[in-house]
């Protein structure tokens, strides 16, 4: 979208919100995500009318029913594809994908990968609750190994799937992650739609029923600022405190090119060789987004945020130029080629 | 059935045969040797010498299978006249075999008589194996039942293009070329079109112009000489009697890709074609992606359930969204057609259809997926279903299915084959300001009693509006969920689920209120027999019903379009006829679509080997329905594979 075009409308919270039921579970992580949408869209200057979420299948893709704006809540897996005929009928239209771990990365993780290495100016939210929820809890592609579930008993064998991983490997031009109840959400989500083109967001989501707290080794209350590392553009990359037991910060290992956690004495990170984010520098993005969380705290916030052009803009700006000077003259298009008359019949002739 | 099988002599004594009303030649060669390329240049020129003409491209599923197998020949049969033309021919008058594998994988389908025109250059020891000849069948009398014209086309193509100092290998592509000379001087045709062609294909190697050029020529040079020694003759094909117009030579997939630029622009729509390639439904992505000023955004998918998302994607947001594959690709996007009927969003999807199941024969032609066009998907989803019965017919019904698409809020499904798509016929071009255009229309505003929006209130013809995001205050959530029949809001409760079935089932039976009543193509509304017909199997029924008429039986031809729902004449129509006989490419689906229909005693007649049915089968099958009588002989009907054995003098 033109950015000088773009008018500001004014909304509040309350105009976000439709008059249908919310039907998830009490105590789902989604009610948080839902909230922080429906306040992050009005800083936004969003026009609900000029806005669409759009959704596949699974507990997160009930979302467009519950925001006042256009909605299409699609076929399992496949919100990536609707989503880019819907930008590329209309680029103008602000399109939001909600999916989960199931629709995004398993039956639709073929999808994810093609919007984002197309780069289609989309902002995909992806809820990971590391199950399959609205199925009643197996396993999925993002439980850790040995997740007990009704099909996976004596527990999972499959090697979890990382998205943030997938999306940079898929060429992602922004990766961020954040998780429902976080005060962050909503500086995230709106990096994501400052982000022109296909933004990724992890968002980590309790699944109160079936995966409950899946998340407390780095959001619970107590170990969440020394499991937390918030990336911040051209800020070091520190996380913890002197009064959760020291600051530490992320450092890199020339010896290994790879990352190192290093603690920082006296605030001088400096001296720690802790790394400067930059959002920017791809390689770094591969070492966050592969970055094991036990030996290291979770990386949140904007990981990686490059814009290239998206691929609407490219291709109906192609397509733009293929029209110029042709006029759309169907009876022409009718009679192209080697055409022949015919003026009369043979036993008739003119 | 010596009546249904031109002999040599049945149509040949007394007459000037220099002259035939029409005849079928077939072009085989190595998958390599441009047979397909040979076909395409002689099926315009024919048209350009204003013949009627239908053609038959049967070329293997192999890019480039290895040379000289028997499961890499490429053929392009063409059958032309001077009369009217509506199957690519029975049985080939003419036979051009580029080596042994093609002459043994088509010889057998030569009439008895016909001519046999091969390079004895490959018929080295080489190719005989590879084709599995123990013995070279030029030299052991196996093909003395017909003509044999036999001489080294390689040497003489060689010799042509010496002069322009290519290597051995491209000197002997030019083959193709020196043939095809051969042929337009055998039909006395012009060779200025096909030198224009060649100029400008090879504008920018002007030595590979020039030595096509004279291969062509030298080809064309040697049917003059060849004549005078004796064993060549010309023939001349009077032009056929047509309605004054401008024409064209289209095959189905021009004419359906035409048929969609055509129906947006009447539905004063752009559109949005999301594809995903797969034989033989590809060449229409192709197409459109050269058509962009016409308001067309093509898109090629990750796969075919992403080709039909974003095409319901794009309709969502207010254009006109259409996919297309076959069999393989349409049963992926099953799931998303059941999604398109749920949310009542417009749609067009083409199914050129090939043999299956699973990848089948992909390049083979077969009607096999009628069931799942009107059946194919989970729940009652009914759909309105299309068929197109050749090539230039594929218009008209590329701009029907987008009326009904728009009109109902629907998915429409198109059905072609791999025959339609990618034969050729010649067409008169319609004039477009003569079709009545159907605007699309979006709701501007609610539309409820009350002041609120309803997205599923119904109008006349129980669609629902078309309401495109962007438009101020009209914000509503849609979704595969069932839904409240007035709100759409989830809704899955009994008395909602059963009312919006009904309504999805009453909209597209309601389609049949604006169709055209069923016809009779040729014969009476009632009698002994009808052979009724769906898709391809047009020109064969035809010109089997017209054959069988002219010896007096009584057969009529009822030749269906609107496959899904049918017209609402149509079953009084059948029951007047003693007999329904029902031939299709399959194993009798539409004639099982039909008894269920109608309850009527409709008899199949079955085909599967991935070849359009030829005329003398399905009137073998008349003359079995009506008790064996075969009637009178054919006596003025001369438009058939008039015999040429006079080449020899």
């Amino acid at each position: 979208m033109n950015e000088m075009t773009k008018i500001a409308v004014q909304t509040t919270l309350k105009d976000w919100e439709t008059d249908q039921e919310v039907r998830w579970c009490p105590g789902c992580g989604d009610y948080a995500i839902l909230k922080a949408v429906q306040r992050t869209l009005p800083e936004l200057g969003a026009d609900p009318a000029n806005t669409v979420f759009v959704s596949g299948i699974g507990c997160s893709s009930r979302f467009p029913y519950y925001i006042e704006s256009y909605g299409f809540h699609t076929i399992h897996g496949r919100a990536p594809a609707f989503a880019t005929g819907i930008k590329l009928a209309n680029p103008d239209l602000d399109v939001w994908l909600v999916t989960g771990d199931g629709d995004g990365m398993s039956i639709g993780g073929n999808h994810t990968m093609h919007i984002l290495r197309r780069n289609v100016n989309v902002q995909i939210l992806l809820f990971n609750n590391e199950i399959y929820g609205l199925t009643k809890g197996q396993f999925s592609p993002t439980s850790r190994e040995g997740t007990n579930s009704p099909t996976s008993p004596l527990g999972s064998v499959d090697r979890p799937a990382l998205p943030c991983a997938f999306a940079l490997g898929s060429g992602a031009r922004f990766i961020a992650r954040a998780y429902d109840v976080s005060k962050n959400l909503s500086a995230v989500l709106k990096a994501a739609h400052a982000h022109k083109g296909a933004s990724f967001v992890e968002i980590f989501q309790n699944c109160i029923v079936y995966n409950k707290d899946r998340f407390d080794d780095f959001v619970a209350k107590g170990v969440a600022d020394q499991n937390q590392l918030w990336l911040n553009d051209g800020e070091p990359m520190l996380f913890g405190s002197e009064k959760s037991g020291g600051v530490r910060g992320i450092a890199l290992d020339m010896e290994t090119l790879s990352l190192k956690v290093v603690d920082v004495v006296d605030g001088d990170w400096q001296a720690a060789g802790v790394i400067v984010h930059n959002v920017k520098n791809r390689a770094l993005a591969h070492m966050l987004v592969e970055m094991p969380f036990g030996p290291f705290p979770m990386a949140l916030g904007v990981i990686y945020d490059d814009p290239r052009p998206t691929y609407e803009t490219v291709l109906l700006g192609q397509d733009e130029q293929a029209r110029k000077g042709k006029d759309a003259n169907l009876a022409k298009l009718l009679g192209k080629g080697q055409t022949w008359t015919v003026s009369g019949t043979a036993a008739d002739p003119i | 059935m010596a009546t249904l099988v031109d002999g040599p002599d049945a149509l040949t004594g007394g007459k000037d045969t220099s002259n035939p009303e029409a005849v079928v030649v077939r072009f085989a060669g190595d998958s390599g040797d441009g047979m397909q390329l040979t076909g395409g240049q002689f099926t315009l020129s024919t048209a350009l010498a204003g013949n009627d003409l239908a053609t038959f491209p049967d070329f293997p599923a192999e890019i480039r299978a290895p040379q000289g197998t028997l499961f890499g020949v490429s053929a392009f049969q063409i059958n032309f006249g001077s009369t009217e033309i509506d199957t690519a021919g029975d049985q080939p008058d003419v036979l051009v075999a580029m080596n042994p594998a093609a002459l043994k994988t088509n010889v057998g389908a030569l009439k008895v008589g016909g001519l046999i025109i091969a390079d004895t250059g490959e018929f080295n020891k080489r190719n005989l194996e590879k084709a599995k000849y123990d013995v070279n069948p030029l030299e052991d009398g196996s093909l003395e039942k017909w003509q044999l014209l036999a001489f080294d086309i390689s040497a003489l193509t060689l010799e042509a293009v010496k002069p322009f100092g290519l290597g051995n290998k491209e000197a002997l592509r030019c083959k193709n070329m020196w043939t095809l000379g051969l042929a337009l001087w055998m039909f006395d045709r012009d060779r200025q079109p096909l030198i224009d062609w060649l100029n400008a294909k090879f504008g920018k190697n002007p030595v590979l112009a020039e030595a096509n050029v004279a291969a062509l020529n030298a080809g064309h040079a040697y049917g003059e000489t060849a004549e005078l020694a004796g064993p060549l003759k010309q023939y001349h094909i009077a032009p056929v009697e047509s309605e004054p117009g401008l024409y064209r030579t289209v095959t189905g997939a021009e004419a359906i890709s035409l048929g969609l630029v055509a129906g947006a622009q009447l539905a004063e729509l752009p559109m949005f074609f999301g594809g995903y390639p797969i034989t033989p439904a590809s060449a229409i992505l192709h197409n459109l992606a050269r058509l962009k000023e016409y308001g067309v955004t093509t898109f090629q998918a990750e796969d075919e359930i992403a080709a039909i998302a974003s095409a319901i994607g794009a309709s969502y947001a207010g254009q006109l969204g259409v996919t297309s594959s076959s069999g393989p690709g349409i049963a992926l996007k099953g799931e998303a057609m059941g999604l398109a009927i749920m949310t009542e969003l417009p749609l067009v999807i083409v199914n050129s259809q090939r043999g299956g199941p699973s990848t089948g024969l992909p390049t083979k032609t077969e009607q096999s997926d009628l069931y799942q066009a009107v059946y194919g998907r989970n729940g009652d989803a009914p759909m309105p279903v299309i068929a197109a019965r050749s090539p230039s017919d594929c218009f008209e019904v590329a701009i029907e299915a987008v009326r009904i698409a728009v009109q109902y809020m629907t998915p429409v499904m198109v059905l072609t084959d791999g025959y339609i798509a990618n034969a050729a016929e010649p067409w008169k071009v319609p004039d477009p300001a003569s079709i009545k255009p159907f605007p699309a229309k979006f709701l501007g505003e609610k539309n409820g009693p009350n002041g609120e929006l309803l997205p599923f209130a119904r109008d006349e013809k129980g669609a629902r509006p078309w309401i495109k995001p962007g438009t101020p205050g009209l914000m509503h959530r849609i979704g595969g969920i069932e839904k409240n029949p007035g709100t759409g809001n989830i809704d899955y409760s009994p008395a909602s689920h059963q009312i919006m079935t009904d309504a999805r089932r009453d909209k597209v039976d309601g389609v049949a209120n604006t169709i055209p009543l069923q016809d009779v193509v040729h014969g009476e509304a009632s009698g002994k027999l009808v052979v009724v017909g769906w898709g391809s199997t047009y020109g064969p029924i035809y010109q089997a019903v017209r054959r069988a008429r002219r010896k007096g039986l009584d057969v009529s031809h009822v030749h269906v379009r609107h496959i899904w729902p049918m017209p609402s004449n149509l079953g009084d129509l059948l029951k007047a006829y003693d007999k329904v006989l029902v031939p299709e490419m399959n194993t009798g689906q539409f004639k099982t679509v039909l008894r269920d229909q109608f309850l009527i005693d409709a008899q199949p007649l079955n085909k599967t080997s991935g070849q359009p049915f030829t005329i003398a089968e399905i009137e073998e099958a008349i003359v079995a329905a009506l008790g064996g009588d075969v009637g009178g002989e054919v006596d003025a009907d001369k438009t058939q594979l008039p015999s040429i054995k006079s080449v020899n003098p």
